[in-house]
């Protein structure tokens, strides 16, 4: 069949690009044999797709009144899948208009427990269309098809599931306070988890009965405005949810506009430093969820093959871009040496390749722009001294691929240490006492997320108390649920996400 | 100008703590220097400088500190360190001290109702606000224990995890304390941040300062570790965007009504995304003025997971 030749082929290439199947002197494992996976392409034929996208406001989609639109493409082949419009201040004017009086007019004033049921439609509308919704954010965005699959699309219609269930209980969610809602927000995604973000910011704001003007990132417009098809479909009250698109310039438009109540943020710490300037002396209320570099701590005492696959999943799921990904690995230096062999066997086995492939494990890097700037800091790390280990697996011809990356002979002030790359790039680092790796781990301006990872419960609670980090996870990585409340410390941003704790950013407690 | 003449008309000090009886006979008081508190010692400004306290007459009531932003990051540098040990005892022992600052305040009570009365306020009004903070006191000492249990949870995941959710104090809190009142708008402030497990630096009103040094000795006194609670006298105008800026602490609240500094602040504060928290118009005598919401509002919400074995049929659990 031409697909497996293709593969043969680019391995081939692969070989004749001068990078090594494996070092010399590797005894065992041989990955470069045999073993080739059949490919597994998941289906496009069924989804649905316009060539344009209109804005949606009021409960229509509508042309920008600029008339411009700009092209959103597969970061895998580099083809353009659909153009959308670019929202100008004018437009984001009629947003927040729309919200506004959905809110003053409508949303306010319905019981809470209706309010409800528009959204449990809406999950189960999404819960409905999953598979769709899988394959448009994998185009749209590089991500490996398992993960929006198994990952993103059910965990974005659960968020729905789990804040419709709130919206007529919250008097009892703050003792002793009567809970408001605030009005209109204002809220801005990032590319990293473009349907999931939109989930976490729209549903606890409707749920509390406020209205939202989203905006989801440029490189990944699709899944947000297909659930907009959705939300007009569930029949959701007009203006109540507005989703537009554009770049930075219209986020700007969105946190300066005057008659918004509340801005939700997520994305770098830079602009999350910005916004939260710009917001200075109004009354708008912010939460930020911005960058980190946690710290993956592997103990002696951890059961070391599930600590690989936690080291793997912490910082190659979903290529690296997450805010919470194990970007900085310490290895206790009893064991270093067996662990970074056996994590680097490991790392040799992952496949990175078509997004829409069932195989692959690591899809496409999101943009041009992104694939530079990990490779920025791919040199910055051989400039610094540390000594880079990568992947000898074979990458597609076209699209933005990086292959899994990690740097040994980290020093704690290393760039690579410090800085988050957003990439599969991990910086690997040993210690030797509790104190010396808790002292490391938390010498970040970052307060995100951290591992731990050993068979002693007195440890864990230890070194989870320590972590000063908003979501640690012990012997495990990257697990997400609709009722955990999310978000960082220091600054990794403020507020939190999911969970009981997640209402009160769309709250005024009265 | 107009200050200096004053000066050179009436006596130096109002009272001035002549024991005035009725014999005539005529007991000079020693009077009081007015340091800062910075790592539980009584240090003056390393700046040297001072200003002078008056009350609405223009009388002299004392010479204080003017503190500098040296004196600030000095502070913020023993509340860091006092961080360390503050958030690591037991909730119970937070308790405990806090108990015992409102003890030692009820046992200075008749010193802190005549610092009230030099500086205007009426005889029933300090009793008021000094029984307030009395109580005050005892109010947060009572939710060092409980507030967590308010505010944590454990989290129904529909993995197999154990999920759970708890405050924990975000670290160095600076606060320009409530600018009209000597005492109660600094007791409000300070003692929900440390019964949260945060340390703190706090600027007391620059019009009414006597107070917030005398409760300095409460605190001194009070089994609180050094550097947990520091507080400093001086201007607002110079340091309100030292507080905001420095890098080191976590969160910055503000009682100035001034919106120009509020706005300030809050732009500072962006340095190193500082956690802000206006509080303005606050009727600190008032029932609003004390809530577990005020301790919240410096505690970061941690959640932690871990998995459940799934052996002889597991499921969810938790």
């Amino acid at each position: 069949m031409p697909a497996v030749t293709k593969i043969k082929k680019e391995r081939k290439s692969a070989k004749s690009n001068g990078v090594p199947n494996l070092p010399a002197g590797r005894q065992g494992l041989k990955f470069n044999t045999g073993w080739e996976y059949a490919p597994a392409p998941e289906s496009k034929a069924h989804i649905k797709l316009k060539d344009r996208y209109e804005l949606f406001i009021n409960g229509k989609f509508v042309k920008p009144s600029s008339g411009k639109y700009f092209e959103t493409i597969n970061p895998a082949t580099e083809e353009k899948i659909a153009e959308v419009a670019e929202a100008n201040a004018a437009d984001v004017d009629k947003a927040v208009k729309a919200a506004r009086n959905a809110y003053e007019k409508v949303w306010k004033k319905m019981p809470a427990s209706e309010r409800a049921k528009y959204i449990f439609r809406i999950s189960r509308m999404i819960q409905e269309r999953a598979r769709e919704f899988a394959v448009i954010e994998t185009m749209d965005g590089g991500k490996a098809i398992r993960e929006s699959r198994d990952v993103d699309v059910p965990l974005a219609a659960n968020h729905f599931f789990y804040y419709a269930g709130w919206a007529d209980k919250l008097e009892y969610a703050f003792p002793n306070r009567i809970p408001k809602s605030l009005g209109v927000a204002g809220q801005i995604i990032p590319w990293n988890f473009p349907l999931l973000m939109a989930a976490w910011k729209i549903a606890p704001a409707i749920a509390t009965g406020n209205t939202v003007v989203l905006k989801p990132a440029e490189t990944t417009p699709l899944t947000a405005l297909k659930l907009a098809e959705i939300i007009q479909e569930s029949g959701l009250p007009d203006g109540v949810v507005n989703i537009i698109t554009g770049f930075g310039q219209t986020g700007a438009d969105i946190v300066n506009h005057p008659d918004i109540d509340k801005i939700a943020f997520t994305g770098s710490t830079e602009v999350g430093k910005i916004i939260q300037k710009a917001v200075a002396g109004t009354n708008k209320k912010l939460t930020l969820e911005l960058g980190g570099k946690a710290a993956n701590i592997i103990f002696e005492d951890a059961p070391l093959d599930q600590a690989v696959e936690g080291i793997i999943n912490g910082i190659y799921f979903n290529q690296g871009h997450v805010c919470c990904a194990g970007s900085r690995l310490f290895v206790q230096e009893s064991v270093y040496d067996i662990v970074l062999r056996k994590l680097k066997d490991r790392i040799e086995t992952l496949i990175v390749g078509d997004p829409l492939d069932k195989n692959t494990d690591i899809g496409a890097i999101n943009s041009k722009a992104q694939l530079e700037t990990i490779n920025k800091y791919i040199s910055i790390g051989k400039k610094e001294g540390a000594e880079m280990y990568q992947s000898s697996c074979p990458i597609p011809g076209r699209g933005f691929f990086c292959r899994p990356t990690l740097f040994t002979n980290v020093a704690q002030s290393n760039r690579i240490a410090q800085e988050e790359i957003f990439g599969p790039v991990l910086a690997v680092q040993t210690f030797r006492t509790d104190e010396e790796v808790i002292e490391k781990a938390n010498n970040t301006p970052y307060g995100l997320s951290a591992g731990v990872w050993t068979d002693k419960g007195s440890k864990i609670f230890n070194l989870t108390t320590k972590m000063r980090a908003g979501v640690v996870w012990a012997n495990t990585y990257n697990k997400f649920d609709p009722t955990s409340p999310f978000g960082g410390y220091k600054e990794s941003g403020y507020g939190r996400e999911g969970g009981l704790h997640g209402l009160a950013a769309y709250m005024k407690l009265v | 100008m107009e200050k200096e003449l004053i000066k050179e008309k009436q006596t130096p000090f109002s009272t001035n703590g002549t024991d005035k009886k009725k014999t005539g006979k005529q007991r000079l008081e020693v009077l009081k220097t007015y340091k800062i508190y910075i790592g539980g010692q009584f240090p003056r400004t390393e700046s040297g400088r001072y200003y002078i306290a008056t009350n609405s007459k223009g009388e002299q009531l004392a010479n204080i500190c003017l503190s500098s932003r040296k004196d600030f990051r000095d502070a913020v540098v023993a509340a860091r360190n006092a961080f360390k040990g503050w958030p690591g005892r037991a909730a119970f022992n937070r308790g405990q001290i806090l108990y015992r600052m409102a003890e030692m305040l009820e046992g200075r009570k008749a010193q802190f109702i005549e610092e009230l009365i030099k500086q205007d306020v009426t005889k029933a009004q300090a009793q008021k606000e000094v029984n307030i903070s009395i109580d005050r006191l005892i109010y947060y000492a009572g939710w060092c224990d409980k507030y967590q249990q308010l505010f944590g949870t454990v989290n129904p995941v529909a993995s197999s995890h154990f999920n759970f959710s708890v405050p924990e104090p975000t670290g160095v809190v600076a606060a320009i304390a409530s600018q009209d009142n000597s005492l109660i708008g600094l007791v409000s402030v300070v003692a929900p941040v440390i019964a949260g497990g945060n340390t703190s630096i706090v600027l007391a009103s620059e019009t009414k300062p006597l107070c917030a040094v005398s409760f300095a000795e409460v605190i001194n006194s009070s089994d609180v570790p050094g550097g947990v609670v520091n507080i400093l006298t001086g201007k607002p105008s110079e340091l309100f965007s030292h507080f905001a800026s420095h890098m080191d602490v976590n969160a910055v609240i503000c009682c100035d009504n001034d919106i120009l500094i509020q706005k300030e602040m809050q732009q500072k504060a962006a340095g190193n995304v500082k956690r802000v928290l206006i509080y303005k118009d606050v009727n600190w005598l008032g029932e609003k003025g004390q809530s577990p919401y005020y301790i919240m509002d410096t505690q970061e919400i941690k959640t932690t997971w871990h998995p459940i074995e799934n052996i002889g049929g597991g499921g969810s659990g938790y």
